[in-house]
């Protein structure tokens, strides 16, 4: 059988707000996936290493502050120098369309904005690690 | 006139049996469960004159003036911050144009969390989602063409609370105003911040003693300015029930006048200056029973509990913003509706003060198109609408009534709560609220994911994306920033910058009041990053421990 499902909800920067991050660090866990939550201000590096130490299948960066795209753009990165360009990197907060194709050139997955429904996420992590997965073992 | 349990059973009954109730929750966001009818059996023992009075009036249920808005409208005061200095600026005069009566700052992170532009930290966040704040010089050109004397301006900043409202009397030194003259609203309300928003830096006690510092020089140096603006706002948009947000809040202003009594302060000079700032969401009634439940609970508490003489002392002011949480990604547009609501909301509760949010506000910064149309949304509840026609037009609504009587005692059971955590900084240590919050948080989302209630363009009356324009900040902000950051630390006199740096350790190290010294590093152009530096060495910094 599969392993759980792993995955890292993190806050990076200086952004407080914590409600969004927090709800689905609680909606994964209900839905049988091992989650860990890094707590606040969190830099790339630290997300990066706490991935890659938890080993981890998916990270999920939660930014309300504007500053999305130079975290995105530094844990993508971050990923990719540490061997660990596998992983699904999603995410949630205030983030405008228009950002979305840039986001995706990074190798970012589905961002998810206020309103999103905690089972949406839940059903796009498990489908996407499930096809990350599949594709490995080939 | 049968009794309303026969009614209920009778009459009421048989119409549901002939047409049966909506597949709904009623049931207040707060979870207050709604009967279907209200009557005076509801309010049996309640006497008008103890629990409402007149406006103007203890326990000022219905207001704290007599004539409310049919003399003074409410200050329509939104929210602005957002780039430079120059560029906030700029839209400061805008909203003036536009007919805002007083000023909002919002601040960016680096500025709130008290690191200069320049700062590791700060990278990818200054300007993002206020204005960046180092120094007196960026204050400056923030209020360029702005009389402090005649315009009241808040400031939406905590943890270097001090150091930044110094900032500002030191601008309005400069331009010859004088500070008995100026008035305005610093948040400077730590407590929320460790329960809601995280945006602390030092631990709780030294933290909560920076406040109380403000309470004591600020009545003494400028009188009209409100030190403190006891924030229950945050604690909703991070989750919690409306009455959570009332008890929390008033839990912390209590909190506070303990703290300020501790140190030998004379009640009726701080508390005329103790303001407040509440949400208003989107239960239409619970909010308006919220801002009435809290003017009369604060005033129980100022007179009764604390003995306060003054009745400006017993006085709630508050501002109030509509909901952020509540805006949503899809279809918003449909957000100038929810907004609209919950302004109506605000003022029927009484509130003295008003941001409405713009529609975009789930997608990113507010436009300047976006902006003018939630400062519309007030006028036209203010001019159009008729309610300020007449002062408090809904008590002696069963329904209001019994819901305000109803979350006073919840608040009441709070309180109690707390005093047996040991008060608030004890439950915050313990992470009381944090839990109570995240609780309620994840109730609300399970509720709208599993449809038990209804958001529309969420999870009903689902439709394609609707396409806004989007406000962007440009990526120059940071070089402009960093900039005048060198300039400062370059034209300065380093001898006086040194100084006053001296001055404001050895008053962290000795417990004296900080002001005097923060206002020395201000018009020494010391930077905020260098002034939050030196407390950080004294007092340390904070961390939450991390509950999910």
């Amino acid at each position: 059988m599969d392993r759980p499902i792993r995955v890292l909800i993190a806050k990076p920067g200086l952004d407080g707000h914590d409600r969004g991050a927090k709800v689905i660090a609680r909606a994964l866990r209900d839905a049988g996936m091992e989650v860990i939550y890094t707590g606040l201000r969190q830099t790339a590096e630290m997300i990066v290493n706490a991935a890659v130490q938890e080993d981890v299948d998916a990270v999920g960066l939660s930014v309300l502050s504007g500053a999305h795209m130079h975290y995105f753009r530094e844990v993508a990165t971050a990923l990719s120098a540490r061997d660990a360009g596998d992983m699904l990197l999603f995410g949630g907060g205030i983030v405008p369309d228009t950002d979305l194709p840039t986001l995706a050139e990074l190798g970012v997955g589905r961002i998810f904005t206020p309103g999103a429904n905690t089972d949406d996420v839940v059903a796009y992590v498990r489908s996407e690690i499930a096809r990350r997965r599949g594709r490995a073992a080939h | 006139m049968k009794p309303k349990e026969a009614w209920l059973r009778d009459e009421y009954g048989a119409a549901v049996m002939r047409m049966p109730e909506r597949d709904a929750v009623f049931e207040t966001l707060s979870d207050i469960p709604v009967g279907p009818l209200y009557t005076a059996e509801d309010l049996s023992g309640f006497d008008a004159a103890t629990e409402l009075g007149y406006p103007g009036e203890f326990p000022f249920t219905r207001g704290v003036q007599a004539s409310m808005y049919r003399s003074k409208l409410w200050t329509m005061r939104m929210f602005a911050g957002f780039g430079t200095a120059e560029q906030t600026n700029e839209r400061f005069h805008k909203l003036l144009a536009a007919g805002q009566t007083g000023l909002s700052t919002a601040f960016d992170l680096p500025t709130l969390m008290g690191y200069d532009s320049d700062h590791p930290m700060a990278r990818g966040e200054v300007g993002k989602c206020g204005v960046a704040v180092a120094s007196l010089a960026d204050m400056e050109v923030l209020f360029e063409g702005i009389d402090p004397e005649a315009i009241t301006t808040s400031m939406t900043i905590n943890s270097p609370a001090n150091a930044v409202w110094a900032m500002y009397l030191a601008m309005a030194e400069r331009k010859g105003a004088d500070l008995a003259k100026v008035g305005g609203t610093i948040q400077n309300d730590i407590l929320k911040e460790f329960i809601a928003q995280k945006e602390y830096i030092f631990p709780p006690a030294p933290s909560v003693k920076l406040v109380i510092d403000t309470f004591e020089w600020g009545p003494q140096v400028a009188p009209r300015f409100n030190f403190v603006s006891v924030s229950g706002y945050h604690i909703r948009e991070a989750g919690s029930t409306s009455v959570q947000e009332l008890a929390f809040t008033l839990a912390d202003g209590i909190h506070y006048v303990r703290k300020a009594l501790e140190r030998g302060l004379d009640i009726d000079e701080f508390a005329p200056r103790i303001s407040f700032f509440f949400n208003v969401h989107n239960d239409f009634f619970e909010e308006i029973a919220k801002f009435r439940a809290a003017r009369r609970i604060w005033a129980r508490q100022m007179r009764d509990v604390f003995g306060a003489q003054d009745p400006r002392s017993w006085m709630l002011r508050t501002h109030a913003q509509t909901a952020g949480v509540s805006l949503t990604a899809r279809q918003p547009l449909v957000n100038v509706a929810r907004v609209a609501i919950q302004a109506l909301a605000g003022v029927l509760g009484g509130t003295n003060s008003l941001h409405t949010d713009a529609f975009d506000e789930a997608l990113s910064l507010p436009t300047e198109e976006a902006a003018t149309l939630a400062l519309r949304t007030q006028q036209v509840v203010a001019f159009e609408s008729g309610v300020t026609n007449t002062v408090d037009p809904l008590a002696g609504s069963y329904y209001l009534e019994s819901l305000t009587n109803d979350m006073e005692r919840r608040t009441l059971d709070y309180f109690a709560r707390i005093d047996a955590l040991g008060g608030v900084e004890r439950a915050i240590e313990a992470g009381y609220f944090a839990r109570e919050i995240g609780d309620a948080s994840w109730k609300q989302q399970r509720d709208i994911d599993e449809r038990r209630r209804l958001v529309v363009g969420v999870n009903a009356f689902e439709q394609d994306v609707q396409e806004v324009p989007i406000q962007l900040v440009d990526a120059a902000v940071a070089r402009v920033q960093r900039e005048r950051l060198e300039r400062v630390r370059r034209e300065r006199d380093p001898l006086a910058a040194e100084a006053a740096l001296g001055e404001l350790r050895d008053r962290a190290k000795d417990g004296g009041n900080t002001m005097p010294a923060f206002m020395r590093a201000a018009h020494a152009f010391c930077t905020l990053g260098e002034q939050m530096d030196v407390l950080r060495e004294v007092y340390g910094v904070y961390e939450e421990p991390v509950l999910v």
